[in-house]
């Protein structure tokens, strides 16, 4: 019996080059100019979930709820060793905020049916919220580990962790099913293997057949990426998208920072030895 | 008592509370003083009635208190259930939560649990009205943060859903000088959980000493994007070093993997205060300022003098950091 592992990975521009353009006026992030990456803290998820497909056997199978163009995330992970991967997308989906994401991810996983273990990023770099993983293992109504360093040991029926605590570590155990939030510092995501990459470049897309059961794949080569729209998953519309969100952005302002009376020194010895014989004469320094 | 107060997760480690919800008691504080209600709290653990009284001390009215042997130590579904019955029971229309580990691991299950709003690791929070479609909400919590991209913050609302949820960073809000003389009605409610709800194990906790501690640093010398070699980061190491100053950063810094997380200055690292910062090769998005610009006195040394840190600095040095912090250190040594 292999474990059933579900990771969860988001599409997140890539914040490290964000221009002013990022926002639309209506404080929505624009994604559309912003080149998009798998969000980093997910791959950790991922290898995670490959480790313990390696030492003890499991079945890898990654969501991720976006945009079409999120497919790209999910062949990312094929290339990784993931088994199969679903892709979550409708526009009733847009413009959720934490709450109504996590109740359309509930619902895909709802429709997934059986599993063990739930990995995903501890947060997104996008956002930052970490808010996502805990609010899916509520909906779930099953236990979360968060800010996870390690996986100490896995079994066929329970998880022991490392996870950050305010200024130091804690080692815990939960029975499955758990969901568990992964830092950066737990390990080194692998690269994408040649091999896979090869398998897996071609894939496309297919819709599945609302009422079709989800079959965990038998490890052999994943035929295409399923594609669940919006009634694939019974997602009730109240709780999806802008209505099934309770947050709302009441404005957006970009901060124009009141200039203080600021004093230029120049860079040259006598200039900078001036600013510090100062400063210690007032005794902010020294 | 009860309905419409402001409520803070008041949060304990061994039985002491964190500085995190003595700042946010502090802050609700002033907001429940605008709303004209009571401040109230909620802490779970074991054996620990007689720390209570601090509350008080800060401006908390009220305090839940849920004693159990089981709820000493931080467990997420018991914690996350027992909050969202006391939100449910007394029905605050704000709830605080510090933006910790535990708060962060807590609140998000609360709010899916009572399908509210929740804000992240807020900036500044405020009372205030909020108009759509015609319709107004009058003095809700605006739930203020920086967003991404560029110099923007964004407010937020939760209008429909109560009560409004926020977390707060430690350091985010001050704290207001303790009065002795004010106490705490401890309200002692039923931990109301079964068997069943406690999933997790605990099997070792480890508590090290802090070994970074920027909040409580002096002088501050804090390096940015413009650091990005070992070189010039040994550079400012050496400035700190000489200065007796701790040294802090900003989030690109953190991501390259040069400095520990301890030390990142911003909206999502701690908030300081001290008496001067020095910001070697830090550009100024409004992330870092939002957690530094309260500092006393602030020299930026930067070679774009269109750097927005600039705009918060009261000394300006536009150059190389790599020349110009030899040139401080060379003075300092030369005067002290």
């Amino acid at each position: 019996m292999s474990l059933k592992i579900v990771v969860l990975v988001k599409q997140v521009p890539d914040t490290k080059n964000v221009t002013s353009d990022a926002m639309t006026p209506d404080g929505i992030v624009n994604r559309a100019v912003l080149p998009a990456i798998i969000n980093p803290e997910d791959l950790n998820a991922l290898e995670e979930a490959l480790k313990i497909k390696e030492s003890i056997g499991a079945i890898i199978t990654v969501v991720t709820l976006g945009p079409p163009a999120a497919v790209k995330v999910l062949k990312e992970c094929l290339y990784r060793g993931a088994d199969d991967v679903i892709l979550v997308t409708d526009q009733k989906f847009a413009a959720s905020d934490t709450l109504a994401t996590s109740y359309a991810l509930k619902c895909a996983i709802e429709r997934i049916g059986d599993y063990d273990l739930i990995f995903c990023g501890r947060q997104a770099i996008d956002g930052d919220t970490a808010q996502v993983g805990p609010q899916i293992a509520e909906k779930l109504n099953i236990n979360q580990l968060t800010c996870v360093s390690e996986v100490v040991t896995a079994d066929n029926t329970s998880i022991a962790v490392r996870k950050a605590i305010e200024g130091g570590y804690e080692v815990v155990r939960s029975k499955f099913p758990v969901l568990i939030t992964v830092t950066a510092d737990a390990n080194e995501p692998r690269s994408p293997s040649a091999r896979q990459v090869m398998v897996y470049k071609n894939i496309t897309t297919r819709c599945a057949a609302s009422n079709d059961a989800y079959m965990h794949p038998d490890l052999k080569v994943c035929s295409h990426i399923k594609e669940w729209h919006f009634d694939d998953i019974k997602a009730d519309p109240k709780s999806c998208g802008l209505s099934g969100s309770a947050t709302k952005v009441k404005n957006i302002e970009s901060v124009v920072l009141a200039a203080r009376n600021i004093r230029q020194v120049s860079n040259d010895e006598i200039s900078i030895s001036n600013l510090v014989n100062e400063l210690v004469a007032e005794h902010i320094l020294g | 008592m009860g309905k419409n107060s402001v409520l803070v997760f008041v949060e304990q480690n061994n039985k002491k509370i964190a500085d995190v919800s003595l700042e946010l008691i502090c802050k609700a504080s002033r907001l429940a003083e605008q709303l004209k209600v009571s401040v109230e709290a909620v802490t779970l653990g074991h054996d620990m009635k007689s720390e209570l009284q601090v509350l008080g001390h800060y401006g908390c009215d009220n305090v839940y208190y849920i004693d159990d042997k089981r709820l000493a130590y931080f467990t997420s579904v018991p914690y996350a259930k027992t909050i969202a019955n006391i939100i449910k029971k007394y029905q605050p229309q704000i709830v605080l939560f510090g933006a910790t580990t535990m708060g962060r691991d807590v609140a998000p299950r609360v709010a899916s649990q009572l399908k509210c709003g929740l804000t992240a690791d807020c900036t500044d929070l405020k009372i205030g009205n909020y108009e759509f479609a015609g319709k107004v909400w009058e003095n809700i919590l605006l739930q203020i943060r920086p967003a991404f991209g560029g110099n923007i913050v964004a407010t937020i609302v939760s209008p429909e859903s109560v009560p409004s949820m926020a977390t707060v960073r430690e350091g985010v809000m001050k704290m207001s000088a303790p009065d002795k003389s004010r106490t705490v009605n401890i309200i002692e409610e039923k931990c109301e959980l079964s068997k069943d709800d406690f999933l997790t194990e605990v099997l070792k906790v480890v508590r090290e000493q802090r070994k970074v501690n920027l909040k409580a640093a002096k002088i501050i010398v804090a390096a940015g994007m413009g650091v990005t070699t070992q070189e010039s980061l040994v550079l400012v190491k050496q400035l700190a070093k000489v200065l007796g100053a701790e040294v802090g950063c900003s989030r690109p810094v953190i991501d390259a993997g040069l400095l520990e997380h301890e030390r990142q200055i911003g909206q999502t690292g701690t908030t300081v205060r001290p008496n001067l910062y020095i910001a070697c090769g830090i550009s100024g998005q409004i992330q870092h300022l939002v957690g530094m610009s309260e500092a006393n006195r602030i020299i930026a040394i930067n070679s774009d003098p269109n750097a927005p840190i600039f705009k918060v600095a009261h000394y300006g040095i536009v150059g190389d950091l790599n020349d110009v912090i030899p040139k401080m250190i060379k003075a300092y040594k030369a005067k002290v």
